[in-house]
C-alpha cells in the first residue's frame, strides 16, 4: 500500500512536469519554429511566459530523481546504469537550456549574441523532451530490466548500453512526446496572446497541426511496440481499464482540437491537459506494478517502511509550504499579460 | 585513465563548480535582501540599484547552480549506481528536504526578480528573505546527506545490507551539525568578503565613489562575522572528525606515528614512503590541544592503520594547509573590518589593499575545505562501509563523459563570470 502511495506521488510529479515542464521545453520548440511576420514578437511571448516559472517547473524532474533514489533504490541504480548515455545526453540538454535561457535574458550586450544563445536554447528545448521520452520508452520496455539483472554477463557494450534505447520503439516514443509537449505549449501561448490576435492566431495555427501529428506519432508508438515491448502494448491494448482511457483520450484530444477551431482557447488547454494525464496515467497502469520491467515492481524495489514512510510525511509538509506558494507565483503572473518582453532588468 | 578515476574526476569537477555556484546562490540574496531594506529604510537610491544588481546576480547564480545541481543529483546514480541502490534508502531524506527548500526558493525567486512593480514592497521584501532563507536551508540538507557518507548512522548492518532504516536518525549523524555550520558560514563568508573585495578594488581607483561605499559595508555585513567565526566552527569540525574519523585527522595534519602530544604541523609535505611529514613548522602539544583541547593527549597516527585504508595523505594535508591559512588570514581581515565598522571611520587605504587581496580567499578556501572532507574519506564512498571503487558504475568509457562534462563546465564558468562582471559589476557611474 505505501509503495503503492508513493508510486502514485511519482506519478503525478510526473504528470506536473510534462504539464509544466514540458510546455516550457514546447515553449523552446516554438521559438526554433518561430516563423512568418510575428516571428520576434512569438519568441517575446515565449520568453515572457516561461520566464518567471520554468525554474520551479523544473523542479519536479528533480523530485522524481530523488523520489526513485530514495524509494525505489534498485529501480534508479538500474535506469541511470544501463541509460548511462541518453541520461548524459539529457543532461547536457537540460544544462544548455537552462543556461541558454538565463543567458540571453542577462547578456543585453549584442543582439548577435542574444541570438545564439537563442538557438542554443531552442535546439536543447527539443532534444530535451526527445531524450525524456527515449528514456520512458526503454523503461517501458523490457531492456533495462533484462540488461541490470547481470549486468556484466552482457554480451558486449552494444547490447547493455545501447540498444536497450535506442530502437525504434523509444525512437517513436521520443517523438510524440517532442510533439506532445509543442502541442501543449502552442494551445498554452494561445491563452497567453489573447491580448494580440495575429500572434493568437499563429500559436492556434501551430497548435491544431501538433495536435493533428499527435495521435500519427501515438499510433506509430503502438505499432514498434508490438515486437520491442510487447507487455506494455497488450496492457494498452487489452487490460481492463483499456477501453475507457481511450475513449477519454479520444474525447479529450478531439475536444482539444475543435476548441482551438472554435477560439475556447482556455477549453482547449484543460482538454490538452486532460490529453496528457490519460496518457501518462494510462501508460502507468499498463506498466503497473512494474517499474522496471520485467524484473523490479515498486514492491520489489521499494525502501524500508520507515523511510517511504518519511518520505510520505516529507511531501505532506512541502505540500502545505509550497501549493499555496506556486498558487501565488502563478497568481502574480497571471494578472497581467502585457505585451512587452519583459525581462528583470 | 581508469574508469573509477574518471568516474571520481567528474564528481570532483561538478562540485568544484557548483560548490561556487551554490554559495553565490547562497550569500547574495542575504546583500540582496539588506540592500533592498536599507533603500526602503532610507530611501537612497543607490540601495535599490545595488538590491537589484545583486538580485541579478542571485539570478544569474541560481539558473547556473540549478542545471548544474540537478546534473549532480544524476551523477549519484549515473557514477555511482551501487552506492545509491545501497544507500538511497537511508541518504535520500536530506535530499527529498533539500528538493523542498529548492522548489520554495525558485518560486520566491520568481516572485521577487519579476514581481517589483507587481506586488506591494512588504511583500516583496518577505520573497527575497524567503530565497535567502530557502537557499541556505538547500545547503544544509545537502551538506548533510555528506556528513552521513562520512559518520554514517542510522541503520543496522546484516549480510551487508543496511537494515533496521531510521533516516532522521541518519539526519542526526556526528558530523551533521559541524559540517552544516561550517559549510553554512564558508557560504557567508567568501561571497561576503568576494563582494566587498573588489568594491574594496574599485574604491581605491575610485575612493569618493558612495555606491562602492555602501556596496563594500552592506557585504561586510554579511562576510565578516562570518569569516570571523569561522575558525571556531573549524575547532568544532576538527574535534568531530578526530572522534569520528581518525585516518582522516592523521593525514590532514600529516601525522604518521601515534604520539602523545602530537604537535601541530604547519605547512610541510608529507613522504608517504618515509613515513614523515617534511619540511613543516611544529608547535609541540598543538594537534592534541586542537583535537582534545588537551596537550598531552594522544593522537592517533596513519601507521596504526593499515595502507589500504589511507587517503591520498599528500593531497588531503597540502589542502587542509591551505584552507586553515587561508581562512585564518580572512578571518584577519575580516576582524580587522569590522573594527573600521565599528569605529565608523572611513576605511582607511591600507584596510581596501587588504580586503581587495581577500577577495578570492574565501573561495580558495572552500575548494581547499571540500578536497579535505571528500579526498580525506577515500578509499571510502561510505566511511568504512562501502568502498568508493565497489560504488562505481560498470559503465565502460567513463573518460568520455568526464571530459564532456569538464568542457561543459569549463564553458558555463567562462560565460557566468563574464555575465557577473557585466551585469553586477560593470557600468556602475
Amino acid at each position: 500500500m505505501l509503495q503503492t502511495i508513493v508510486a502514485a506521488i511519482a506519478g503525478v510529479a510526473l504528470t506536473a512536469y510534462v504539464l509544466f515542464g514540458g510546455a516550457d521545453y514546447g515553449g523552446g520548440v516554438w521559438d526554433l519554429l518561430a516563423a512568418g511576420p510575428r516571428r520576434e514578437k512569438q519568441r517575446a511571448l515565449i520568453a515572457h511566459t516561461i520566464g518567471p516559472i520554468w525554474e520551479a517547473n523544473h523542479v519536479w524532474l528533480i523530485l522524481i530523481v530523488v523520489l526513485l533514489f530514495t524509494c525505489f533504490p534498485p529501480a534508479f541504480a538500474a535506469i541511470m546504469t544501463v541509460l548511462h548515455i541518453p541520461i548524459t545526453l539529457l543532461l547536457i540538454g537540460i544544462v544548455l537550456r537552462g543556461s541558454a535561457f538565463t543567458f540571453r535574458a542577462y547578456d543585453a550586450t549584442h543582439s548577435a549574441v542574444q541570438e545564439r544563445w537563442g538557438m542554443i536554447f531552442a535546439i536543447a528545448s527539443v532534444l530535451a523532451p526527445l531524450l525524456l521520452g527515449v528514456i520512458v520508452g526503454a523503461i517501458a520496455s523490457d531492456g533495462v530490466g533484462t540488461v541490470y539483472a547481470n549486468p556484466y554477463q552482457a554480451p558486449g557494450f552494444v547490447q547493455a548500453f545501447i540498444t536497450p534505447w535506442l530502437n525504434a520503439f523509444t525512437l517513436a516514443v521520443g517523438v510524440m512526446t517532442l510533439v506532445l509537449v509543442a502541442f501543449l505549449a502552442a494551445t498554452y501561448l494561445t491563452v497567453e496572446a489573447a491580448h494580440d490576435t495575429e500572434l493568437q492566431n499563429d500559436f492556434r495555427r501551430r497548435a491544431i497541426e501538433a495536435g493533428l501529428v499527435l495521435p500519427v506519432t501515438a499510433y506509430a508508438a503502438l505499432l514498434a511496440a508490438e515486437p520491442l515491448a510487447p507487455r506494455v502494448q497488450h496492457m494498452l491494448l487489452h487490460s481492463s481499464l483499456a477501453g475507457p482511457i481511450h475513449i477519454a483520450a479520444l474525447i479529450a484530444g478531439l475536444g482539444a482540437i475543435v476548441a482551438l477551431w472554435t477560439r475556447r482557447f482556455r477549453l482547449a488547454r484543460v482538454a490538452a491537459g486532460a490529453l496528457v494525464v490519460l496518457i501518462i496515467w494510462g501508460w502507468l497502469f499498463a506498466q503497473f506494478p512494474f517499474l522496471v520491467p520485467p524484473t523490479l515492481t515498486i514492491f520489489d524495489a521499494a525502501s524500508p517502511p520507515a523511510t517511504l514512510r518519511a518520505f510520505v510525511g516529507a511531501i505532506a509538509v512541502g505540500a502545505i509550504v509550497l501549493i499555496p506558494s506556486l498558487w501565488y507565483l502563478y497568481g502574480v503572473f497571471r494578472r497581467s499579460h502585457q505585451p512587452e518582453p519583459e525581462t528583470p532588468h | 585513465m581508469s574508469d573509477l578515476l574518471a568516474a571520481r574526476s567528474q564528481m570532483a569537477i561538478s562540485l568544484a563548480f557548483h560548490i561556487i555556484f551554490a554559495i553565490v546562490g547562497i550569500g547574495m540574496p542575504a546583500l540582496m535582501v539588506i540592500a533592498e531594506r536599507q533603500w526602503q529604510r532610507t530611501g537612497e537610491s543607490v540601495y535599490l540599484d545595488l538590491a537589484k544588481r545583486w538580485a541579478k546576480g542571485t539570478a544569474i547564480m541560481f539558473a547556473v547552480g540549478a542545471v548544474s545541481g540537478t546534473v549532480l543529483s544524476f551523477e549519484l546514480g549515473l557514477l555511482w549506481p551501487r552506492f545509491m541502490q545501497y544507500a538511497g534508502s537511508i541518504i535520500g531524506m536530506p535530499f527529498s528536504l533539500e528538493g523542498f527548500a529548492f522548489f520554495t526558493e525558485a518560486i520566491f525567486l520568481g516572485v521577487y526578480l519579476y514581481g517589483w512593480n507587481r506586488i506591494g514592497p512588504k511583500m516583496h521584501l518577505t520573497a527575497g528573505v524567503l530565497v535567502a532563507i530557502s537557499g541556505a536551508l538547500s545547503a544544509i540538507f545537502v551538506v548533510d546527506a555528506n556528513a552521513w557518507m562520512n559518520t554514517p548512522t542510522g541503520f543496522r548492518l546484516e549480510h551487508g545490507q543496511m537494515v533496521d532504516v531510521h533516516p532522521f536518525v541518519a539526519m542526526a549523524n556526528p558530523a551533521a551539525l559541524a559540517e552544516t555550520l561550517h559549510m553554512t558560514l564558508a557560504a557567508y563568508a567568501s561571497l561576503g568578503m568576494a563582494v566587498a573585495g573588489l568594491h574594496a578594488f574599485l574604491l581605491l581607483r575610485q575612493p569618493a565613489d558612495g555606491f562602492h561605499k555602501r556596496a563594500l559595508t552592506v557585504a561586510l555585513m554579511i562576510g565578516a562575522p562570518a569569516a570571523v567565526l569561522q575558525p571556531i566552527s573549524g575547532d568544532i569540525a576538527g574535534r568531530v572528525v578526530a572522534d569520528t574519523q581518525p585516518v582522516k585527522l592523521a593525514a590532514m595534519e600529516g601525522e604518521f606515528r601515534t604520539q602523545a602530544r602530537a604537535p601541530l604541523r604547519i605547512g610541510g609535505i608529507p613522504d608517504v614512503r618515509a613515513h614523515e611529514t617534511r619540511w613543516d613548522v611544529e608547535i609541540p602539544g598543538g594537534l592534541s590541544f586542537m583535537a582534545y583541547h588537551d596537550v598531552n593527549a594522544t593522537v592517533e597516527g596513519l601507521d596504526d592503520f593499515p595502507e589500504n585504508r589511507w587517503p591520498p595523505v599528500v593531497i588531503v594535508h597540502v589542502a587542509f594547509q591551505v584552507m586553515v591559512g587561508l581562512g585564518t588570514l580572512l578571518a584577519g581581515i575580516g576582524l580587522w573590518a569590522m573594527w573600521g565598522l565599528v569605529r565608523g571611520r572611513d576605511f582607511g587605504r591600507r584596510l581596501l589593499v587588504a580586503l581587495s587581496v581577500g577577495a578570492p580567499l574565501g573561495f580558495i578556501c572552500v575548494e581547499a575545505g571540500w578536497t579535505v572532507t571528500e579526498v580525506g574519506r577515500q578509499p571510502w564512498i561510505v566511511a568504512g562501509i562501502l568502498r568508493t571503487a565497489d560504488a562505481v558504475t560498470p559503465m565502460p568509457g567513463l573518460i568520455v563523459p568526464f571530459l564532456t562534462f569538464t568542457v561543459l563546465y569549463l564553458f558555463l564558468g567562462v560565460i557566468v563570470t563574464w555575465l557577473m562582471y557585466n551585469q553586477v559589476l560593470h557600468t556602475v557611474d
